[in-house]
């Protein structure tokens, strides 16, 4: 089976004009020809899931996936009612459904899938999904917006999504319901005199459009929350739809983009804009905001104080103390990768976990497994008096490191496609560790990010995330 | 035809959780009970209204949200099956309610003439927002009353508190002057939390009472702090208070509800009943009746 992929991105509005109303105004015909530009474009790709992560959706309790195999209604706009009604049957991919709220959980994220006859699909994708899916043909998955989630919670739902389309082999087109400016006219107008409500908000959408234009899709992520407080409304989920559909493309730069149209919809910005995945071989990242991989964030509000201390008394005690943090056993389980070949972990977690094709490592340092010795030294004494160390020496244990664990899953160095390096002292240690990364890990190819950060548990120079796609 | 008269003003909550606590035939999930406190609230709240008669319920619901001003449900009867999209698990209600088109149409011309934007809804396809079904049969389980529902304009997030509590206060004083001018009798319902802070997850038996509590000390000092004030007939310090409340408690009455409440019921300076507090996924709630009947409504 090859591997699944997103062939497409679409942006597209949610009010309900383009479907009931698109030729009472000039602008809201041309983002109707642009939807049905898009759909076309959509089976021309032969796409066979569409994705659509929806701002008209709110949520709660984590993040609700829809998994109706047939959700049917009649969907009357709370605004604009006066409008018409729009009748629904759509064709929902509900194992898709399911898998991915599977992935969401091995991710550490909240989210259910909901089932329910005469569930109130949202406008906005009541409104993708009649014009960009008119026939049916293409099953489809829903995913709600939660009000509370930030960015590295939207951002690892978008990485399971992708575990679920690799995994199953498909060619899916994400799609964000959503408005640019979303401040509407508070008050009644005629449709002839619909404009965007502001001369700042218009600006803001131009400059949107022109880094969507130009395929810079993770710079618009990575300026999601002043998007948010220059031209939208509040209390409403925030600009957060372009952090799932940046991380749903890699969080990459130098996507091909075009806007098929840009109107006013009673005043907010509606846009169909069409992100294609070829690589343009410009735009590189101009901001560092970290990546992340496994969702952390969880308040844990619900857990008693016995709950909390039960658990803490269940998890594996240290394996030995030495010279820095107490060093654990990894932490058993169905689908966790242990091995005496690589170093004790210094906290409760596996050497490494399989989630269908995919292997994530745990941070892997340099230190030796048995001897907890750090080829190229230390890089500090015991009270932290600083030493001299080698970091190409460092770094090569640390590729040895990753090996050990990948052997132990049955793969090699050639299966690893994504690397996170943290180096403590970046202007002193970057261009050793770079040399040593060229020679090994650069020969394989996988994408990589590296961050400057302040420390690491052990007095070691260089750590590495890596995640590993291994067939079964 | 006499005076209309405001019978009772009251606040009180909507999440779908009383309702899928109670078991009514309406809904179909079940529960094994939970939240006790709140919907012994409603009960005392009933009997307490048992004694006055009244002709219609006017709702303000924050969950008929409506960017582009202030509707009013205009068909006299909907009916049909309201599914929470949020507590999905929790909430399929089939409802069939009246709606008291002559008041509400007298409310929005009202409205209107004092410069606000209105609308009234009549597509039948409507769905009646949760919120409304929810406070609805909690208030009057028979739903023998119409009632009069009015959306929530989302100005808070447009603007500020401060300009929507101008809103609500000439949407409150509008009224007012159209249920006088009614000749009916009318109880005013404010469906509304107070703080509003939730959990984002849930225990594994979302009836499980020992994982209920609020979300935090401060929204706790917050809704004591407006109770008090209400308990108290202070009124206008709520309204003062409105904008601190509302952003550091992350209140509902961002919705408007209570601001219109209270303007509805010419800012009262006489206690209110309050009949439960409890908390709801960590918001918190309050059931609270200002007796109007005993302080202003002739009753002979």
């Amino acid at each position: 089976m090859t591997e699944g992929e997103v062939v497409a991105s679409f942006v597209v509005p949610v009010h309900p004009h383009t479907v009931l109303a698109p030729d009472q105004n000039p602008g809201w015909r041309r983002l109707r020809d642009a939807f049905d530009e898009a759909a076309q474009t959509i089976r021309d790709l032969e796409a066979d899931l569409l994705i659509i992560y929806s701002t008209t959706w709110p949520s709660i309790i984590g993040h609700q996936i829809q998994a109706d195999p047939n959700p049917e209604w009649v969907m009357v706009d709370h605004d604009f009612h006066d409008l018409g009604s729009i009748a629904y049957s759509f064709n929902i991919d509900a194992d898709f459904a399911h898998a991915w709220n599977a992935a969401n959980d091995q991710r550490g994220l909240q989210s259910r899938c909901v089932n329910y006859k005469g569930f109130p699909i949202d406008v906005g994708s009541v409104v993708a999904l009649t014009l960009l899916n008119p026939d049916n043909s293409i099953p489809a998955v829903i995913v709600s917006s939660n009000m509370y989630a930030n960015r590295s919670e939207t951002t690892v739902l978008a990485k399971s999504c992708l575990d679920v389309i690799k995994a199953q082999g498909r060619r899916a087109v994400a799609i964000t319901a959503m408005s640019l400016s979303n401040r509407m006219f508070t008050d009644f107008i005629d449709p002839s005199e619909d404009k965007i409500h502001s001369l700042k908000d218009d600006e803001w959408n131009r400059k949107i459009l022109e880094f969507l234009e130009q395929g810079r899709l993770e710079d618009v992520g990575q300026l999601s929350r002043t998007i948010h407080r220059q031209i939208r409304v509040q209390k409403v989920v925030a600009f957060k739809p372009m952090w799932w559909l940046s991380a749903m493309n890699g969080n990459r730069n130098d996507l091909t983009g075009r806007v098929l149209a840009y109107e006013a919809v009673h005043g907010a910005g509606g846009a169909v804009v069409h992100v294609d995945p070829t690589s343009t071989g410009v735009g590189d990242k101009e901001y560092d905001e970290d990546d992340v991989e496994y969702f952390h964030g969880e308040r844990g509000v619900l857990e008693g104080i016995d709950e909390a201390q039960a658990s803490s008394e269940d998890q594996p005690a240290p394996a030995a103390t030495t010279n820095g943090p107490a060093l654990w056993e990894p932490v058993e389980g169905e689908d966790a990768v242990n091995t005496d070949t690589a170093p004790k972990p210094v906290g409760a977690y596996p050497h490494a976990r399989r989630v269908g094709d995919m292997l994530y490592l745990s941070g892997v340092g340099p230190r030796q497994p048995g001897t907890n010795a750090i080829p190229g030294g230390p890089i500090h004494d015991e009270e932290g008096n600083p030493l001299e160390y080698d970091i190409k020496a460092q770094t090569q244990a640390v590729v040895n490191n990753v090996e050990r664990v990948l052997k132990e899953a049955g793969g090699s160095l050639a299966n690893v496609v994504d690397v996170t390096s943290f180096l403590v002292d970046m202007k002193r240690d970057f261009a050793g560790y770079n040399e040593v990364w060229a020679e090994t890990l650069g020969k394989v190819g996988p994408t990589r990010t590296t961050l400057a950060i302040r420390s690491l548990p052990t007095p070691i120079a260089v750590e590495m995330k890596v995640v590993a796609h291994l067939p079964k | 035809m006499g005076k209309g008269q405001i019978v009772a003003g009251c606040i009180a909550p909507h999440p779908p959780h009383l309702v899928y606590a109670e078991n009514p035939p309406q809904n179909e999930p079940v529960a094994e009970g939970g939240w006790e406190q709140l919907r012994w609230g409603y009960e005392r709240l009933r009997a307490s209204l048992s004694e006055h008669d009244y002709d219609a319920i006017v709702l303000l619901s924050p969950h008929w949200q409506t960017y582009v001003g202030t509707h009013f449900l205009g068909l006299p009867q909907f009916e049909g099956l309201s599914v929470d999209p949020v507590f999905p698990n929790l909430f399929r209600y089939h409802y069939d309610m009246n709606v008291d088109v002559e008041l509400a149409q007298a409310i929005h011309d009202e409205a209107a003439k004092a410069g606000l934007p209105v609308k009234m809804m009549e597509n039948p396809d409507f769905r009646v927002d949760y919120g409304t079904i929810t406070t609805g049969h909690l208030f009057n389980p028979d739903w023998d009353k119409p009632l009069v529902v009015i959306s929530s304009n989302r100005s808070t997030a447009y603007y500020s508190v401060e300009v929507m509590q101008e809103i609500m206060m000439e949407l409150g004083k509008v009224t007012r002057k159209a249920i006088e001018a009614s000749g009916k009798r009318v109880v005013v319902l404010a469906s509304n939390s107070l703080s509003h802070r939730h959990f984002t997850t849930e225990s594994d038996v979302p009836e499980d009472m020992s994982k209920e509590h609020i979300t935090s000390h401060a929204m706790h000092l917050w809704d004591m702090r407006m109770i008090d004030y209400m308990r108290s007939g202070q009124a206008q310090r709520i309204l003062d208070e409105m904008p601190e409340f509302t952003e550091q408690a992350i209140a509902e009455s961002d919705g408007g509800g209570l601001s219109w409440l209270l303007s509805t019921l010419d800012v009262p300076e006489y206690p209110a009943i309050l009949h439960g507090y409890g908390t709801i996924i960590g918001t918190g709630n309050a059931v609270v009746e200002w007796p109007c009947y005993a302080h202003e409504v002739n009753e002979a």
